[in-house]
C-alpha cells in the first residue's frame, strides 16, 4: 500500500476540490497586500469548519519535520502577515464566510472568521444596528483577519478598534484543540482575558474560526465635512484644537497634496487639487448634537485658516468622500511602481512635528513620500513611492524607514498603529518593547505553540 | 517572437500592488473565492510568466478564458491598472502558443471569429439564412424532427439561444446619407437654444455585426435620434466588423486589419463624431489609437478616430440633446449596464440621462446594475455553466426593479436578457435600447 502523501491526507479532510497545489493555483497565494514580499507555499486548503482545521493542524504537526501553517483571510494585510513561509501550508478561510447569528436582544453578531467585514456591517445595518470598525479594506478583508491584526479604521477616534467589539471567539490551537473564549456577557472577569491574547496575534497563536461581535445602535444622524488647507501645519493645529475643545468626531482623516491628487484621479469626488492638505471630518450621533458639533468643528477649522469647509449635501456625497479616503493607499500606486505603506503612530500632540519630520526624511533621502492617515488617532501612513527594482533607491527607503520609526519611538509612539508587525516590522520591534517585554512575548508563543507550527517567522524569528 | 507578456511594458504589470480592492466586484472570484479566479491572481500569473517563473500552460490558458473580460476590476482599481491591455495580451499569447487544443473549440473560433466576422457580406448571408430558417418554420421543423442532434453538442445547446434575426438589415432601413428634415430643424428652433442641439453636425454611425443582424431597429433608432438633433448621418451600408471579438479572443492581427478597413471606410477627418451604439464594440473602437500605435500609415488617423468615437448616449448628452415634449404614457423602465459600456467606456450616467429625459419614463434602479449578465462576448458559448449562473443572478436583480421595460445598450446583454425572459416564459417584459425609447418619444411628437 502506498503511504498517503500530505496532500492526499489533506484532500481526505477537506475534499479534493478544496486543496490547491498546481503552480497556477499557488502563485496567487505567494503574497498579500504588502509590497515586494513574495514566497511560494506548498499548498492551499479551504476548510469549512473548526473540526477540519483541527485535523489539518494535527496532520501538519505529525509530519517530520512539521509543516508550517499560515492562516489567510483575504490577503489584504500590509505587514506580510499572511505571506507564506516557503513550503508552508496555507489555510485560507474565505470559504467560511457566513454570518451565523444576529442577536438583536443582546446586540451581538456571530460570524465565521472568513466573513467579509462589509457583509457584517451590512447585516447589522439592516437590523438598525452598527458595527463601527471600518478598515479601509473593509469591502475585501475578513473579520478573522481584522481580529488577527486588531484592525483600526476611519472611525477609530470615537469608536475604537476591532478589539473593542470582540466579545468572544472560537479558536483552534496549534495542538488541534478547539477553544471558545468569551461570551455574550457584557461583564465577565472569570480568569485571564484569553480572548484579548488572540486579538492582534497575527495568526501566530491559533486559528480563529468564529467571532462574536458587539454591535451598537445606529447613530441617528451623520454630517461629513471637508476642510481644505494651504498649509500642513494649519491642518494639524485644527486637529489638536478640536481634541482640546473636548470634541470627539467619529472620523478625523488627513490627506496631503500628493494623496489628494491620486485619489481625485480615481474617485472624482471633487477634492481640491490645489490644496496642501485636507481634513475629512465626520460627526455622528443625535441630529441636534451632530449639527452643533459640525458647527463648532467648522468654526475651529476656519479659525486655523482653512481655505474652505465643505459640508456633504447628502449621504451619497458623504459616502463618496469616504470611498475616496479609503482608496488613498491604492491610488498612490499611480505614481511609482512600488508603494510601501508605513504605519507610524504618535501621541496626537506630536502630529505636526511628525509630519514635518517625514517631509525632512523625504528630502534628505531624495525619496518620494506621500502622507495620509487617521490624524485623530495620531496614526500616520507615510507612503514611500519607489521602485523595488532600483536597488540603490531601496537602500535609501530602508534608511528612511529606520529614521521614521526611531523618531516615532523617541516621541513616545509605536511602529505600527493597526497593520501589525508581521514580516515588515519585526526588526523594529525589540526597540519598542525592550528586553523583558520582548522575552515575555516569545514565552507566550512558546507556551501556546511549542513546535512553532503557526505562522513562524512573523512578529519575531 | 518574444513572449507577448514579456514584451509588454513591465510597468503595466507592476502597476498592480495587490491590494485586493478589485476582488469584491469580480464575478468569477465571487463564484469560487479562489485567488486565481480574481483579477489580482490573474495579474500575478501574467507577471510570473513575464518574470520567467511560469510557462504559458493549459491551465493558464483556461484561466484567461474563465475571465469574463468584464473589466469590473478596472472600475474598482484605485491604482489604475490597465487590466484590459493585460488581458488581451495574455489571451493573444495563449492563442499564439496553442496551449488550448480542442477541435470543437477550433471549429468555433475558425468559423465564428475568423470567417464570419471578417466578411460582412457572408455574415449577413448567414444571418439571412437564420432568418429564413426561422420564418419558414424550418427551426420548428428541425426541432420537431430532432435534427438538432446532428449538430455538435455545443451548437445544439445554443440553437434555441440563436438571435432572432430581423427581417431587414440596417442598410435596408437606413440610407447611406440622411439629412435632418427642414421641418425637424424648425420644430426645435422654437425651443430655447440652451436646451437644444441646434448646430449642424456631421456624424457617422457604426452598425455593428450582431446589432445589424439581430437588432437593426436599434440602428434605425440611432439614426433617428441623431437626425432629430440636427445631425447629418452617414451610415456606410456594408461595414466590416470592428474587430472587438477578435481582440477579445486573442487574435490581435485580425483586429488590426479590421480596424484599418473601418478607418478607410469612415475617414475620421470627415466627421464631427463617430457613433457606436453597442457597448462592447464601442469599448474596442475607442482604443484604435492604441491598437494601431505601431502602424506608421494609420497611427495618426487612429488617434483622430479614437478622439471622435462616442457612444450614442454619451454623444447625445454631450451635444445637449433636445428633450422630447411631454406626451405621458407612463412606462416603468430599468437599466442594465453593459460591462463594456460602464467599465470599458465609463459611460454610466448618460444612458440614464437619456431615459430620464423621456416624458412618462419612470426609471427604477435594479440592484447590482453593473454586475455582468454572463453574455461577455462568446462567454455563454465557451463557459455555459458560469454564464448561466450569472444570467440567473441578473434576472433576479432585474425582477427586483419591477419594470415593464428592461433597457440595455449592448446586443450581447440584450440577447442574454431576452433569453433569460424566454426561459422564465415571460412574454410581456420588453427589452430595449435606451435610444429606441427616445426615438419613439420623438416619433410620438409628430403624431
Ligand atoms: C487598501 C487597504 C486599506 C487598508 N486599510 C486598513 C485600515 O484602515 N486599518 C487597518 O487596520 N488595516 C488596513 N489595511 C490592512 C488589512 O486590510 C487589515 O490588516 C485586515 O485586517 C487584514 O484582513 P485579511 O482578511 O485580508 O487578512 P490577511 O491579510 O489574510 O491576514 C492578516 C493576518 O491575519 C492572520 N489571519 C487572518 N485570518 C486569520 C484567522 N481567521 N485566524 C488567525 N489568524 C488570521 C494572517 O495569518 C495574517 O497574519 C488595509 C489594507 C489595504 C490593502
Ligand atoms: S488590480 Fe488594482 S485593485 Fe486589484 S489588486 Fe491590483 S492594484 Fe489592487
Ligand atoms: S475582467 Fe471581470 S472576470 Fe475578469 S478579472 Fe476583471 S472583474 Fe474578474
Amino acid at each position: 500500500m502506498n503511504t498517503p502523501t500530505l496532500e492526499s491526507s489533506l484532500a481526505e479532510i477537506v475534499g479534493a476540490k478544496n486543496i490547491l497545489t498546481e503552480s497556477e493555483d499557488i502563485i496567487p497565494y505567494s503574497f498579500d497586500g504588502t509590497a515586494a514580499i513574495k514566497r511560494l507555499p506548498r499548498a492551499i486548503v479551504f476548510p469549512s469548519d473548526a473540526q477540519q482545521i483541527s485535523e489539518i493542524l494535527k496532520l501538519a504537526r505529525s509530519q517530520t519535520p512539521p509543516v508550517p501553517v499560515v492562516t489567510r483571510g483575504s490577503g489584504t494585510g500590509l505587514s506580510g502577515g499572511s505571506v507564506p513561509v516557503e513550503g508552508a501550508l496555507v489555510v485560507c478561510l474565505t470559504k467560511m464566510n457566513r454570518v451565523l447569528e444576529l442577536d438583536t436582544a443582546n446586540l451581538t453578531l456571530l460570524a465565521e472568521a472568513g466573513a467579509v467585514t462589509q457583509e457584517i456591517y451590512d447585516a447589522a445595518d439592516k437590523a438598525g444596528l452598527f458595527y463601527p470598525p471600518d478598515p479601509g479594506s473593509m469591502r475585501v478583508s475578513t473579520i478573522g483577519g481584522n481580529v488577527a491584526e486588531n484592525a483600526g479604521g476611519l472611525r477609530g477616534l470615537k469608536y475604537g478598534v476591532t478589539r473593542n467589539y470582540v466579545m468572544g471567539m472560537e479558536v483552534v490551537l496549534a495542538d488541534g484543540s478547539v477553544c471558545w473564549l468569551g461570551n455574550k456577557c457584557v461583564k465577565d472577569v472569570a480568569g485571564y482575558n484569553l480572548r484579548d491574547l488572540f486579538i492582534g496575534s497575527e495568526g501566530t497563536l491559533g486559528i480563529i474560526t468564529k467571532v462574536l461581535l458587539k454591535l451598537l445602535p445606529k447613530p441617528a444622524a451623520r454630517q461629513t465635512l471637508l476642510a481644505t488647507y494651504a498649509q500642513m501645519d494649519a491642518a494639524a493645529a485644527t486637529v489638536s484644537d478640536i481634541i482640546a475643545s473636548k470634541i470627539i468626531p467619529c472620523t478625523l482623516e488627513f490627506l496631503d497634496r500628493k494623496t489628494i491628487r491620486c485619489v481625485e484621479d480615481f474617485a472624482h469626488a471633487g477634492l481640491p487639487l490645489d490644496a496642501e492638505a485636507v481634513l475629512l471630518i465626520e460627526s455622528d450621533g443625535h441630529a441636534a448634537a451632530v449639527a452643533d458639533e459640525a458647527a463648532q468643528i467648522e468654526e475651529i477649522a476656519r479659525k486655523h485658516g482653512a481655505t474652505s469647509v465643505r459640508r456633504a449635501r447628502d449621504s451619497a456625497e458623504a459616502a463618496q468622500l469616504a470611498t475616496a479616503r479609503r482608496s488613498a493607499f491604492s491610488a498612490l500606486a499611480r505614481l511609482r511602481p512600488t508603494t510601501i505603506l508605513e504605519d507610524a503612530t504618535v501621541p496626537r500632540s506630536e502630529l505636526a512635528h511628525m509630519v514635518r519630520f517625514v517631509e525632512g526624511v523625504a528630502t534628505r533621502h531624495a525619496l518620494d513620500i506621500a502622507t495620509f492617515g487617521h490624524f485623530g488617532d495620531g496614526n500616520l501612513h507615510p507612503t514611500i513611492l519607489t521602485d523595488e527594482r532600483n536597488t540603490d533607491e531601496m537602500h535609501r527607503v530602508e534608511a528612511a524607514m529606520r529614521e521614521i520609526f526611531d523618531e516615532a519611538l523617541r516621541v513616545g509612539g509605536t511602529i505600527t498603529g493597526e497593520h501589525g508587525v508581521g514580516l515588515a516590522k519585526k526588526k523594529f520591534l525589540p526597540a519598542q518593547l525592550g528586553d523583558a517585554s520582548y522575552t515575555l512575548l516569545k514565552n507566550i508563543k512558546r507556551a501556546l505553540d511549542p513546535d512553532g507550527l503557526l505562522n513562524p517567522g512573523k512578529i519575531f524569528d | 517572437m518574444q513572449n507577448l507578456l514579456k514584451s509588454l511594458d513591465y510597468s503595466v504589470l507592476q502597476q498592480c500592488m495587490h491590494c485586493g480592492m478589485c476582488l469584491p466586484v469580480c464575478p468569477t472570484y465571487a463564484e469560487t473565492k479562489e485567488e486565481r479566479h480574481g483579477p489580482r491572481g490573474r495579474i500575478s500569473l501574467m507577471r510570473a510568466i513575464a518574470d520567467g517563473e511560469l510557462e504559458v500552460t493549459r491551465a493558464f490558458g483556461d484561466e484567461m478564458y474563465y475571465c469574463l473580460g468584464c473589466l469590473a476590476c478596472t472600475s474598482a482599481c484605485p491604482a489604475g491598472v490597465n487590466y484590459a491591455e493585460l488581458f488581451e495580451t495574455a489571451r493573444a499569447e495563449v492563442e499564439r502558443r496553442h496551449v488550448i487544443k480542442s477541435t470543437q473549440r477550433d471549429f468555433w473560433r475558425w468559423s465564428v471569429v475568423k470567417v464570419l466576422f471578417t466578411r460582412p457580406r457572408l455574415l449577413r448571408l448567414a444571418g439571412r439564412g437564420l432568418w429564413l430558417w426561422r420564418v419558414t418554420g424550418m427551426q420548428a421543423l428541425t426541432r420537431a424532427l430532432r435534427l438538432t442532434y446532428l449538430l455538435p453538442r455545443r451548437l445544439r445547446e445554443l440553437e434555441p439561444q440563436a438571435p432572432r434575426v430581423g427581417a431587414k438589415f440596417s442598410h435596408q432601413l437606413i440610407k447611406p446619407v440622411e439629412t435632418p428634415s427642414k421641418k425637424v430643424a424648425r420644430t426645435f428652433l422654437s425651443v430655447p437654444p440652451s436646451q437644444t442641439a441646434v448646430p449642424f453636425r456631421r456624424v457617422a454611425v457604426l452598425t455593428g455585426c450582431v446589432q445589424d443582424l439581430a437588432f437593426p431597429e436599434i440602428n434605425r433608432a440611432t439614426v433617428d435620434v441623431l437626425l432629430a438633433n440636427n445631425c447629418e448621418v452617414h451610415t456606410p451600408p456594408v461595414q466590416p466588423c470592428c474587430g472587438s471579438l477578435h481582440a477579445h479572443n486573442g487574435d490581435l492581427e485580425s483586429a488590426r486589419t479590421l480596424a484599418r478597413r473601418l478607418i478607410d471606410m469612415i475617414p475620421p477627418e470627415s466627421f464631427d463624431a463617430i457613433i457606436s451604439n453597442a457597448g462592447g464594440c464601442g469599448s474596442h473602437l475607442r482604443h484604435y489609437d492604441h491598437l494601431l500605435r505601431d502602424d506608421p500609415a494609420y497611427a495618426a488617423r487612429a488617434v483622430e478616430w479614437s478622439r471622435k468615437l462616442r457612444d450614442i448616449s454619451e454623444y447625445l448628452v454631450e451635444i445637449d440633446f433636445r428633450k422630447p415634449e411631454a406626451r405621458a404614457v407612463t412606462q416603468t423602465v430599468t437599466y442594465h449596464e453593459s460591462c463594456h459600456l460602464c467599465h470599458g467606456q465609463k459611460v454610466s450616467a448618460q444612458p440614464r440621462a437619456v431615459l430620464r429625459a423621456i416624458p412618462g419614463v419612470e426609471l427604477h434602479e435594479c440592484p447590482e446594475a453593473t454586475w455582468c449578465c454572463g453574455s461577455a462576448g462568446i462567454y455563454n458559448i465557451t463557459q455555459p455553466v458560469t454564464a448561466g449562473r450569472l444570467q440567473d443572478r441578473k434576472m433576479a436583480n432585474l425582477r427586483r426593479a419591477h419594470a415593464g421595460i428592461i433597457t440595455t445598450a449592448n446586443p450581447g446583454c440584450h440577447l442574454q436578457i431576452q433569453n433569460g425572459l424566454r426561459a422564465e416564459k415571460d412574454t410581456i417584459t420588453e427589452v430595449a435600447h435606451p435610444v429606441v425609447l427616445l426615438a419613439r418619444a420623438y416619433a410620438a411628437e409628430r403624431k
